[in-house]
């Protein structure tokens, strides 16, 4: 299939997922377009951290802390300077926070790059690290953002965070930015930078022998999933339109791992997927949270039983299929062309 | 012959621990030569390739390539300077292709990078394009070719000996160092290998420093032989010399001594 082809599919893709944004607009529930924003998000967290984690074979646990870092940078450039007044009440507002105040698309761009700065001042000391210390390091450092948070109320309002965010982030927003950040990870994991980033993955030692900065490769790779990270949590924000502490916990990054592991390391049709399977299971499931009645019987809800449910799926999928539902392989319309015309022909004999 | 070599090595020593691996390993390789480093298991030899490609720091001694000293420069600088080296147990970057992997040697020469291939500029088109038909020629000269499209991971043995030259020379190296290249080569293969490595040294203008254990490659296509044994270099010379060198023999336990005879 020629590259004009697959162009000309990919913009109707685009079209047709515009004209499903705007028949969702004026036809949805406000609880459906919540659970369609919230796929969006989910993608772009699952891409970066599959660009950080399945791509590039650096096993990091810090997403929360970029969210964070994302959040409340946009949140602050996009909250009025009366809403903040109103809002800090511990203590009052350094000035450049009272004062700071940008577009939303500016303030999610800088919620980017904020978690990209540190992604950077992060990964210098911590991609020194073999596999494992890694993993604990970026857990720990996305535990001192969260502390950071609490303890820094002149900039966070402390542990009671932001309320009343404006709402910006709506659906043309979050899939904008899903569509965005989809499009420049399939460019670079297709380019030969992309071929890098994999051959790191595969084998380090043969990465260094072929001239391969590693260090430096890692460094870009983290720093660009930090960016979406941020950009993902900058977006939640405005999208949930509270920000505090709490909520960026390892849960969060749980989630997002969920998402990445279950839709195969390594396979960008995988987080798309299984971005939008699990953001509709986990809302779904919350019915195991609530109590259920059988007849005069009451069995009570019991709070986080969806988490243990997840947990529970995602052991069996590491399990059972460790490469996750699309290992590595990918969706091309040429697989989809050849995919309809072979069940056509088997229809026509 | 100094004033000649490709590379040098001045008293290069390793000790980890309380064992020495190499001990003042001093060598000059002419340029343009096919040389080879032997002798018995454990000896150093491949501590010795560790050492002159960056994976290892020596505890004493000096790396001189093209008169440069390039000691203790971490590995990406010193592939990057002209040196390319193969493993001992092979080394591919597995879950990719086999172009894929020849890319990827081309990628140190790469002038345009990631964010010229996101936004999509000819420049990087053009360059990923060129970096693409210049690895297939590659693995036509390897002879892989017709599998460009394969799994590098799913290769036989042979081909994937083959593959990863193929890779060390995407990188464009004047310094070719091949670890045992006819490792679980059946003999035919073996005697492919010994052909095209000359022609890569022909065609590429390479010179190659090769540790091998098949001392028919050894003798056969190697100009000069170094031998190490404990560590220690017991012998250098012409093949012819290095044959009948009581030393050697006596170093071979008599194993190759009493295969030749
Ligand atoms: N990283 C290391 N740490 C500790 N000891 C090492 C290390 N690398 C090599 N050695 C030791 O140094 C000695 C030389 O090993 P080397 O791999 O260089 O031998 P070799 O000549 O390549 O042998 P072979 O023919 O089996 O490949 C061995 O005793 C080995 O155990
Ligand atoms: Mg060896």
């Amino acid at each position: 299939m020629g590259a004009k082809t697959n162009a000309i599919l990919n913009i109707l893709a685009a079209v047709l997922l515009g004209l499903f944004i705007w028949w969702a607009e004026e036809n949805l529930d406000g609880y459906m377009i919540q659970i369609l924003n919230l796929i969006a998000v989910n993608i772009i967290l699952a891409l970066s951290l599959n660009l950080i984690y399945g791509f590039t074979g650096l096993f990091s646990l810090g997403h929360a802390g970029f969210m964070a870092i994302g959040a409340y940078v946009c949140s602050i450039l996009i909250l009025a300077p009366e809403q903040k007044e109103m809002l800090f009440i511990l203590e009052p507002a350094y000035d450049w926070v009272q004062s700071a105040q940008a577009p939303f698309f500016v303030a999610v761009v800088a919620g980017g790059l904020a978690a990209a700065l540190f992604g950077v001042l992060v990964g210098i000391p911590l991609l020194r690290l073999g596999d494992d210390y890694l993993g604990m390091a970026t857990l720990g450092f996305a535990e001192i953002v969260r502390i950071f948070a609490i303890n820094l109320p002149r900039v966070t309002n402390g542990a009671l965070g932001f309320k009343g965010i404006p709402d910006h982030a709506n659906l043309w927003w979050n899939f904008g930015w899903c569509l965005f950040t989809l499009y420049v990870i399939i460019r670079l994991i297709r380019s030969n930078s992309g071929n890098v980033f994999k051959a790191i993955r595969d084998d380090e030692t043969a990465a260094k022998a072929m001239g391969i900065d590693v260090f430096r490769q890692k460094l870009l790779s983290f720093a660009l999933g930090a960016f979406f990270a941020g950009v993902g949590g900058a977006l939640l924000g405005s999208l949930v339109a509270t920000i505090d502490p709490k909520m960026f916990t390892f849960v969060l990054t749980f989630n997002v791992l969920m998402i990445v592991v279950t839709g195969g390391l390594g396979s960008i049709t995988g987080s798309v997927l299984a971005g939008i399977a699990i953001t509709v299971l986990l809302e779904w499931l919350r019915f195991v949270e609530n109590p259920v009645y059988f007849g005069d019987w009451e069995l009570p809800g019991i709070p986080g039983m969806r988490m243990v449910v997840f947990s529970l799926a995602l052991i069996f999928m590491i399990l059972f299929r460790r490469e996750g539902f699309m290992g590595k392989r990918e969706f091309s319309w040429s697989w989809a062309v050849g995919r309809f015309f072979k069940k056509a022909g088997r229809h026509g004999i | 012959m100094a004033s000649d070599a490709v590379l040098e090595t001045k008293g290069l020593t390793m000790r980890f621990g309380g064992l020495t691996a190499v001990k003042n390993f001093s060598a000059a390789i002419p340029r343009g030569s096919i040389v080879g480093l032997i002798g018995p298991n454990g000896a150093g030899k491949t501590t010795c390739f560790n050492m002159i490609t960056g994976f290892y720091k020596p505890s004493e001694g000096q790396v001189l390539f093209n008169g440069a000293d390039i000691t203790g420069a971490p590995p990406h600088r010193v592939c990057r300077s002209g040196i390319a080296r193969t493993f001992q147990n092979i080394r591919l970057f597995g879950n990719e292709t086999v172009l894929e992997n020849a890319m990827i040697g081309c990628h140190l020469r790469q002038k345009t990078g990631w964010w010229q291939a996101v936004l999509c500029l000819p420049s990087n088109r053009r360059e990923e394009r060129a970096i693409a038909e210049r690895s297939r020629e590659l693995l036509k000269v390897v002879g892989l070719q017709e599998l460009a499209g394969e799994k590098a991971n799913s290769l036989p043995y042979g081909a994937q000996r083959r593959l990863e030259i193929a890779r060390a020379l995407a990188t464009r190296p004047a310094f070719l160092l091949l670890d045992e290249p006819a490792a679980g080569m059946n003999p035919n293969e073996t005697q492919e290998l010994m052909g095209f490595i000359r022609e890569i040294r022909r065609s590429f203008d390479l010179t190659v420093l090769l540790i091998e254990h098949d001392m028919k490659v050894v003798m056969g296509i190697c100009e000069h032989i170094w031998v190490l044994d404990y560590g220690e270099m017991i012998a250098a010379g012409p093949p012819e010399a290095i044959q009948s060198d009581p030393k050697v023999i006596k170093a071979y336990l008599g194993e190759e001594a009493l295969a030749h005879a």
